[in-house]
């Protein structure tokens, strides 16, 4: 077949190209001149000055960690078993981990707050006080709530690296040798899982850093919040701000690249 | 599919495997389905504790319908309007002679570009099509056209719409590589062979194929832009009334005076996104058949 260069392809590519270029151009050029007639880094120093910027990031990244462990630990078990032991419950399984695609954010957080923002009574038992008295029990909350969220991604990175390991041969031959199940998993099935849970957990951690939504309607301190509302009082730091989360957002998506390299699958994220 | 390995049927071993998803159940249960099932139960009440249709018919009464329709406009245009980006660029990165390199610096650039919504993206677009933003300066001094006196605004429908286009193209064109890669040389080479041309090949035989996969895709899309809340808020600070800005001001402060009226707001969303997620697994499934 005889190869040659199209117009056509060209055309679309540059147009998709100048798409994905020209606002992150315009934002950095943008961010540069805070100070005018010059271009400087003046709105990133002032970005980072604020206190709140190191406090509500702090904020964030701590729950995001917090996120992702209990995301762990929830999903690692749980898939494996649905592979070892119960296989026939995988689509019940996973049609849960993809509840939030059926459930947006803001519809999440308002069942949330509705639900557990006064006692839960399970016939006329109260099982848990309300949620949203303490701002532990409110970061709890919110952590719940980033659980659910991060369920699709976790689950099916999770998922992918199971299936390129023998799961029943390696829980045979550590059961056969004396393992336990706390050993299994710890030391044979995670290990074998390193490059998926990475991807996982930094896919979570891409979500949950800037999220405003559930954070704004819990009102936790949170960076997605303290985002917006520096939008509406200043100029340049927002610029300075996009380009910073776009930085951390390339270098998650960049290490998930490194180490699922030839795994296949793509890694996304809904909105 | 990796083969698992199965135990043996034994009835008493089966009641204890069952056991290991307890806490992933009991997880769903609390933190997924009692939320929404109390979200459910409350749009079929009255304030006080009656059952009604009135929350459901409230729904079509000013501004709710309104909220629906501009969120499913929105959705729609930039389902397809990123549909369709993303589907020419993933051809011309697939079957469009390109350079090689070109590939592994696209797909990450996709990979990343798709993740990058909310916050941080509304003030990408205010900082450079924004009244003062870098674009609209240089189209104003460089070129003499000033887009807003042009009838252009990013916090209005088309504004938002070419904002959630970032993050929309890139998840088509990640989706449609692989779906266009699953198209066998064999059916190329035989329609060449019957003497199709290239636009014949792609009108009759590609396209068909991949259909049912771009049409899902695009459902995808959809649901993506439906549920947005955070781009949208950030950008028109609330201005512009999707259903999702919406639910916002309802939790906020009730401003429908009503919060099963609220609820079921929250209801009819939920029953857009499931249709919405159910056409595109079905698409799904139709387009396994060809493309494997």
């Amino acid at each position: 077949m005889a190869r040659r260069v199209s117009w056509f392809a060209w055309f679309w590519y540059v147009l998709g190209a100048l798409y994905f270029i020209i606002p992150l151009w315009g934002t950095f050029v943008f961010s540069l001149q805070k100070e005018r007639g010059t271009f400087s880094l003046a709105a990133y120093q002032s970005a980072f000055a604020d206190p709140k910027f190191a406090e509500t990031f702090l904020y964030s990244n701590v729950m995001a960690v917090l996120t992702i462990i209990f995301s762990l630990l929830l999903v690692v078990p749980t898939a494996y078993w649905v592979h070892l032991r119960v296989p026939r419950m995988r689509p019940v399984v996973e049609f849960i981990t993809l509840m939030p695609f059926v459930i947006p954010a803001i519809v999440l957080v308002f069942g949330l707050i509705k639900t557990f923002s006064r006692p839960l009574t399970i016939l006329g038992v109260t099982v848990l006080p309300p949620l949203t008295n303490s701002s532990l029990s409110t970061d709890f909350l919110l952590v719940a709530g980033y659980v659910v969220l991060s369920l699709p991604y976790m689950y099916r990175a999770v998922d992918n690296g199971l299936r390129a390991m023998d799961v029943g041969t390696l829980t045979e031959a550590a059961q056969s040798l004396g393992a336990g199940w706390g050993t299994i998993l710890w030391r044979i099935i995670l290990p074998n899982l390193r490059s998926a849970l990475l991807s996982g957990a930094l896919l979570t951690f891409a979500i949950v850093v800037g999220e405003l939504t559930i954070a704004t309607f819990l009102g936790r301190p949170a960076f997605g919040p303290y985002l917006a509302l520096i939008g509406n009082h200043k100029v340049y730091e927002p610029a300075a701000l996009a380009i910073v989360s776009f930085g951390l957002t390339w270098l998650a998506m960049g290490i998930i690249d490194r180490v699922t390299r030839g795994q296949g699958g793509t890694t996304t994220g809904a909105h | 599919m990796a083969t698992t390995v199965q135990n043996p049927p034994r009835r008493s071993r089966l009641t204890w495997t069952w056991l290991g998803l307890v806490p992933f159940f009991l997880f769903a249960i609390l933190f997924i389905f009692l939320p929404s099932a109390s979200l459910f139960i409350d749009s079929f009440r009255t304030l006080d504790g009656g059952f009604t249709f009135a929350n459901i018919a409230g729904l079509f009464q000013p501004p709710i319908p309104e909220s629906y329709w501009l969120s499913i406009r929105v959705s729609a245009m930039t389902a397809v309007g990123g549909g369709l980006l993303g589907f020419f660029m993933a051809y011309a990165l697939t079957v469009g002679n390109l350079p090689r390199w070109l590939r592994p610096v696209t797909l990450t650039f996709a990979g990343v570009a798709s993740n990058f919504a909310g916050v941080p993206l509304a003030f990408a677009f205010i900082s450079t099509l924004g009244r003062t933003g870098f674009v609209t300066v240089i189209l104003r001094d460089l070129f003499g056209w000033n887009i807003y006196g042009a009838g252009f605004n990013l916090y209005s429908f088309i504004g938002l719409s070419v904002t959630y286009m970032y993050f929309q193209f890139p998840l088509m064109l990640l989706i449609m590589i692989p779906a266009i890669e699953g198209l066998k040389r064999d059916w190329r080479e035989a329609a060449e062979n019957l003497g199709a041309s290239t636009f014949q090949y792609w009108w009759r035989v590609g396209l068909p194929i991949l259909m049912p996969s771009l049409l899902g895709t695009m459902l995808l899309l959809f649901g993506n832009a439906f549920g947005a809340y955070a781009t949208a808020y950030a950008l028109t600070g609330g201005t512009l009334n999707l259903i999702t800005i919406q639910i916002g001001a309802q939790m906020r402060g009730d401003v429908l005076r009503n919060p099963n009226l609220g609820y079921a707001m929250a209801l009819g969303m939920v029953v857009i996104m499931a249709v919405t997620i159910l056409g595109y697994s079905w698409l799904q499934r139709i387009s396994e058949r060809w493309l494997k």
